[in-house]
């Protein structure tokens, strides 16, 4: 017999990543409810996105990367709609071909030209913007999946990336449809 | 242009077009200005309590008894952080309350001043929702919501902080808007497809239960008549949840008792082998499921339930029914009367084999235990206080433990709301609080708190309450001396290492219930136990009745955790010489 007043973890299902976007009304304590929720019941954030997009209706938009089992997400998803502030809940999968997922990055970069200049081709097919330049340094803005990203910070460290700031991921539905 | 009110008034205007009659509550620096208007309001009447965790658990008492929901004042910091163990078992068992507390002047927030405490932020996680009162414009405006927020949908705790200077300052007072949907959250989700999926189960079932819950009680008295409908249309079996006892009557046939990790053999052993299990405002908590992989195996499950989150959370059902359970149940009805009138009959036979089953396993006698001429079991107290009270429609509270779980299996109740009991959160010393709250709401009728020594002594100070505002509350302590449940655990569990679960300095109850000005009874042995219940009856002020019992019962049957339904640990008639001896207890 357990030797607990509790039953024993039973079989555990396989893991999805999801992005979860949850329109709240923007008041003071919304993300504390929202980000709570996650942390008080165990469930993982991977990455947070959120600020407010419609400031008539003072409505925020809230990304949440997150990954769980199918019973864990369906749980997210209906846990969040049961808070007060939040108005509707939207839940994609990562391999969902029909949305854009895309982060943006700042690289801060320090050395000789030449080394700069070879990172900031690399950067090149992620819509790289040159924010800032002195003699010594770059600051460089691009946009691209998360995946992209990670690569992107790795192997631009021999070519002097000296600082990585990034967002979380955003994401928004293909075509003309919006979500409801 | 319109009247100004003061932030204190429009609290008890609010109080007012609410129809609230009662508040819980305990003064303090930062409500200072609500407690100078509570004076004007002659329908609202103030219970003061001896400490906040008191207040919450009285509200907690009047709300489950009354239907209404309950209103708690605290003061800030320490006011607020007391009263978070009643909010938290409030949210566990859905109950609906409103926590009106108050907060340092706004300009102060933030700046760890006098009886400051981040409230919202503490309440967060175990209230439905809270705010922080920032403009008095708002004030009206979110003591309505507050109400709305507790009382609608799956019911909770709610709280709001008022800061000191917004109680001072003026706003006009704006009366509450009836609004059918708040922020788009539903109640009702089924449609008539839904019931036909349900009637088409039924109607294949061959073994078939129903297992309710705490929601059957939320939704109203009409549901639990409703109940007693759907089960006489059915001729199926029902068991139900600690919270769920009252909606369906104890004594009636078709009840198979609570079930559980100390439910009847009968109820769990449905629920393992049944085809059709149909949940009725229940949560498949895991004291009920016992393990979830061998969780009734073979049934097809139906799950109806007011809060869409329950769904699948802890079993994957097969049928989910989102809607209040008197509405499901009443379209159930119609529709099983429309479509098939002679339901029970055609179904008699369909289901003999399985009821001659059920039969089998009550002749298990599970609930039996030895009965002593020397000492009190546990037991025995509590069916002669059910014997000697059935009838005078009793209210019952219970503190948490094993003497919970042996009134759960020993007292029936036939009407809901008569059972208030602390399930979800097992907050030991609610039920004394709790008496406080349902004698409030009931002046005129029996209630009683069948306690623990170990739990009553958490919230005893309400006894204070109890003698002040005349309420003639009945504490029926079970006193084995020990934390009973804990030192069952350690028996079977730890080796009988009964670590520090023995109180070896108690207080003598009869001289404690003499100090706080109510009345003291004892009773020391079977003989004498009747006559000692019919004192404590005929007493019309408090009493405390300390009623000595068996150290060493154990509470069965029981589901050992980790084990399904079909495994359970039966009473020991046969297990006297595992017993602690005299002796071996001065070694605890």
């Amino acid at each position: 017999m357990s030797k607990s007043a509790y039953s024993a973890p039973g079989k555990k299902g396989k893991f999805d990543k999801h992005i979860i976007v949850v329109w709240v009304d923007n008041e003071a304590g919304v993300l504390a409810r929202v980000v709570g929720l996650f942390s008080g019941r165990g469930y993982n954030i991977e990455s947070l996105a959120v600020a407010e997009v419609d400031a008539k209706l003072n409505i925020s938009r809230i990304t949440i990367v997150t990954t769980g089992t199918p019973q864990v997400i369906e749980q997210i998803k209906l846990q969040l709609r049961k808070l007060v502030p939040v108005h509707k809940v939207a839940d994609f999968k990562r391999e969902d071909k029909n949305v854009i997922f895309k982060e943006m990055a700042l690289f801060k970069l320090v050395g000789n030209i030449s080394k700069r200049k070879k990172a900031f081709n690399a950067c090149k097919k992620y819509n790289a913007v040159l924010l800032d330049k002195t003699n010594k340094s770059y600051v460089v803005q691009v946009t691209a999946l998360r995946r992209e990203i990670d690569i992107m910070s790795k192997n631009l460290k021999k070519l002097g990336l000296v600082s990585v700031s990034r967002t979380g991921a955003v994401a928004m539905t293909r075509g003309a449809e919006i979500f409801k | 242009m319109s009247k100004l009110s003061t932030g204190a008034e429009i609290v008890f205007k609010c109080l007012e077009d609410q129809n609230v009659e009662f508040i819980f509550g305990y003064p303090g620096g930062a409500v200072l200005p609500i407690y100078d208007e509570l004076k004007n309001h002659s329908s609202i009447k103030h219970i003061l309590v001896r400490h906040e965790q008191g207040a919450g658990h009285a509200a907690e008492g009047y709300a489950r008894s009354s239907g209404k929901p309950g209103v708690v004042l605290v003061t800030s910091g320490p006011g607020a952080t007391n009263v978070v163990t009643a909010l938290t078992d409030a949210y566990m068992d859905s109950i609906p309350l409103i926590c009106i507390s108050g907060q340092v002047p706004t300009h102060l927030i933030g700046t760890d001043a006098f009886q400051e405490c981040d409230t919202t932020g503490i309440t967060r996680p175990c209230t439905k929702h809270n705010w922080l009162v920032k403009d008095i414009k708002d004030l009206s405006k979110i003591i309505h919501e507050a109400f709305e927020v507790a009382t609608t949908g799956r019911p909770g705790p709610v709280l709001v902080d008022i800061p000191k200077d917004i109680q001072f300052q003026k706003a006009t007072y704006s009366k509450p808007k009836r609004k059918n949907k708040l922020n788009g959250k539903r109640h009702n989700n089924f449609n008539q497809k839904d019931i036909d999926e349900l009637i088409k189960l039924m109607s294949k079932a061959s073994k078939p239960i129903f297992y309710t819950g705490g929601g059957v009680i939320n939704s109203g008295p009409r549901a639990s008549v409703l109940l007693r409908e759907l089960v006489d249309a059915t001729g199926f079996p029902i068991t139900s949840t600690l919270q769920g006892l009252g909606s369906f009557p104890g004594d009636d046939n078709s009840f198979l008792g609570m079930l559980g990790m100390h439910g009847t053999y009968e109820a769990n052993n449905a629920m393992h082998d049944c085809d059709l299990m149909i949940n009725i405002g229940a949560r498949f908590d895991d004291r009920i499921t016992g393990k979830i992989d061998e969780f009734s195996p073979k049934s097809k499950k139906v799950h109806i339930d007011i809060d869409p989150s329950s769904i699948n959370k802890n079993v994957k059902v097969d049928l989910p029914i989102i809607g209040d359970v008197q509405d499901v149940i009443s379209s159930t009805l119609k529709t099983i009367k429309k479509a098939k009138p002679n339901f029970s009959n055609s179904n008699k036979q369909k289901i003999s084999k399985w009821w001659e089953q059920i039969q089998k396993w009550r002749e298990k006698k599970s609930l039996d235990y030895v009965n002593s001429t020397e000492t009190i079991k546990p037991q025995y107290a509590v069916q002669r206080l059910y014997e000697l009270t059935k009838g005078k429609d009793t209210y019952i509270t219970t503190e948490v433990g094993q003497h919970q779980m042996w009134a759960a299996q020993h007292y029936k109740f036939d009407k809901p709301n008569r059972w208030m009991t602390s399930g979800g959160l097992g907050t030991m010393g609610y039920g004394l609080p709790a008496a406080v709250g349902v004698q409030i709401a009931h002046p005129k009728k029996l209630v009683i708190d069948i306690a623990g020594e170990a739990s009553v002594l958490m919230t005893m100070q309400e006894m204070s309450t109890a003698v002040q505002y005349n309420l003639p509350i009945k504490i029926f302590i079970l006193n084995n001396e020990y934390m009973g449940m804990v030192r069952q655990w350690q028996e079977l569990l730890h080796d009988k290492n009964y670590s520090e679960s023995y109180t070896a300095a108690l207080p003598d109850f009869v001289k404690l219930a003499e100090a706080y000005g109510c009345v003291g009874i004892r009773a020391t042995n079977p003989n004498e136990l009747d006559d000692k219940i019919i004192e404590m009856l005929n007493t019309d002020r408090p009493v405390i009745f300390d009623c000595l019992v068996d150290k060493q019962e154990n509470c069965f049957p029981m589901i050992p955790s980790g084990k399904p339904h079909n495994q359970m640990l039966l009473g020991p008639k046969d297990q006297e010489q595992n017993k602690i001896t005299g002796k071996g207890k001065t070694l605890v």
